[in-house]
């Protein structure tokens, strides 16, 4: 069921895309590099008070969705995904889906994409370590494929591990989490429409630094939520382990839903900043449910959000 | 300064035409080079040279630089002492230049990146890494006040050294604020910790043999 979730703007209500796309190559381009680097970083900021802070869906440029990334595979530097990220292969790429499913086997990419409608979705992506972007992704609903392949009865979670190909990926040489990375859903947050998987930004392949050839997008949840480079998805009916939980269970939280009142203990998290805004820009309050509260706080209804955290 | 009965490795013959090569470089010049390079770093953050997160970009450099050279500070004596390379007429530009990218690191990070008095203050108190970084800093800052002729002369030099003795907590609170900090288990702040301590040990650890100073 494609077109389950609508925002109201789309792309080109926000900003044409040649002008985000060459945002910065105008601003380096024009004579007074340091003067046009402060007019675009203050218009960008303004952009956002102006519109609502966390709220403002003005997009990120190609090249800032690009360049900064966490993608610790291939190291911990944000630019270190743009650099070595080149050297994963994508094609041929299979998932193999197994656990509680009618139709369990390992799947080839085209495969996967069989009767799925792509269609864009333009998330705020809040990661944990308090900045944001707005990406207009293209994907299908994880949910379509989840009734493609049959979840059987009592299935209750969903789990999700990405590649682990030491000779592509120069970061597993460092034991920063225990390997391969992985993640989990509930069932019905996994079923919930604006969940998706991804297989491009901006109407192209997916780059590689952002977990192609297909990624998981949770646009409520903390960034690391939403795995990259996916091989395999498990149902199950026991809560997966996940990477970061597991790391430290106290920091990293399971649901890891944004929440603007409850800390990371070694940070704040009721405010973000928003990629784009330069060396000046400001701190924008964070939203409750990264902005999706209307969408997604049904789902947790009567839980303690500071205990499931 | 230069009891030469303790310096090893006199012998050396590359030894003395180095000690030799560095008497003739001026020192004025490391703190043009230091002070330009900070700048640069503010001017590149500024125009997109840092990258998209250039707040976060330049914080981390000045924190960086801080912390190296805060180790460059501790390795003159151990240098001197083990390879008898004398660094020593640096070590007052290399202890300034510390101070000054600590000070830049401390200033992006309230200003630019904190923002607010309110969160400033709450930051200090409730993350201890931050708190730990702070007082790394708080640390510095009356050796960095004192680090002339003048307060040398008003103090009295022993005075003056044993308040300076406090590099030596301030660089493993600096070097813990950076293990702490680090997301995941991460090597590098690790491999600072570890230079740092072993510097401090070389000093501290008589049955190394090094002595004390
Ligand atoms: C002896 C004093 C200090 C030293 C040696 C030091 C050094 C460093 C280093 C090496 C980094 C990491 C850079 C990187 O990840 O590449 C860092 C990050 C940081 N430091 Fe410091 N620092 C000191 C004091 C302070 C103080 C006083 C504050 C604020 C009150 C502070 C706030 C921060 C923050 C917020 C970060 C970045 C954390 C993040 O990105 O998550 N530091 N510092």
């Amino acid at each position: 069921m494609a077109y389950r979730y609508n925002s109201d703007l789309t792309r080109d209500d926000v900003t044409p895309r040649e002008v985000y796309l060459n945002r910065r190559q105008i601003m380096m381009g024009s004579g007074a590099m340091l003067g046009a680097g402060l007019i675009g970083g203050a218009a960008h900021a303004q952009a956002v008070a102006q519109t609502g802070g966390a709220w403002d869906l003005t997009l990120n440029s190609l090249e800032e969705i690009t360049t900064y990334n966490n993608f610790y595979e291939f190291g911990t530097g944000k630019d270190d995904p743009a650099r070595y990220a080149r050297a994963l292969t994508t094609a041929p790429w299979e998932i193999v889906i197994d656990g509680m499913v009618d139709n369990p086997g390992t799947y080839s990419f085209d495969q996967i994409m069989e009767g799925m409608t792509v269609e864009e979705r333009i998330y705020r992506l809040r990661c944990v370590e308090r900045w944001s972007m707005v990406v207009p992704w293209n994907g299908f609903e994880l949910a379509d494929l989840l009734n493609r392949v049959g979840v059987q009865e009592g299935a209750q979670y969903v789990a999700f591990e990405t590649a682990m190909r030491p000779e592509e990926m120069p970061g597993l040489a460092y034991p920063i989490i225990d390997w391969p990375y992985r993640e989990g859903l509930r069932l019905d947050e996994a079923m919930h429409p604006l969940t998706i998987l991804a297989t491009g930004i901006y109407g192209e392949a997916m780059p590689n630094q952002n977990g192609a050839p297909i990624r998981l997008v949770v646009p409520w949840k903390y960034g690391y939520k939403s795995i990259k480079s996916i091989v395999r998805i498990t149902l199950t009916d026991e809560q997966p382990r996940t990477a970061w939980n597991t790391y430290s269970t106290q920091e990293y939280g399971f649901y890891s839903n944004v929440n603007p009142n409850r800390d990371h203990p070694r940070w704040s998290q009721a405010e973000e900043r928003r990629i784009g805004g330069g060396l000046f820009a400001s701190r924008i309050p964070t939203l409750m449910f990264n902005g999706y509260e209307d969408e997604v706080a049904s789902l947790y209804a009567g839980m303690d959000l500071n205990e499931f955290h | 300064m230069t009891d030469t009965s303790s310096i090893r490795g006199d012998g050396q013959t590359w030894v003395a035409p180095l000690n030799g090569a560095l008497r003739r470089v001026p020192v004025w010049p490391l703190y043009v080079i230091g002070a330009a390079w900070g700048g640069w770093l503010f001017w590149l953050a500024a125009t997109g040279g840092l990258g998209v997160e250039p707040i976060e970009a330049l914080e981390h450099r000045y924190g960086q630089l801080s912390l190296q050279l805060l180790v460059a500070g501790l390795a003159v004596t151990p240098l001197r002492k083990l390879l008898g390379i004398n660094l020593m007429k640096f070590r007052r530009a290399i202890g300034v230049l510390t101070f000054f990218f600590l000070l830049a690191h401390f200033l992006v990070w309230a200003v630019l990146d904190v923002q607010t008095a309110s969160a400033i203050w709450a930051d200090i108190l409730k993350r201890p890494y931050v708190t730990i970084g702070m007082a790394g800093f708080l640390m510095l800052i009356p050796l960095g006040l004192t680090s002339n002729n003048w307060s040398v002369r008003k103090l009295g030099g022993a005075a003056w050294r044993k308040l300076h003795k406090l590099v030596y907590p301030a660089a493993v609170l600096g070097a813990l604020h950076f293990v702490w900090l680090a997301k995941g288990f991460q090597i590098e702040p690790l491999i600072y910790l570890g230079i740092i301590v072993g510097l401090l040990a070389i000093r501290f650890w008589p049955a190394l043999g090094f002595g004390r100073r």
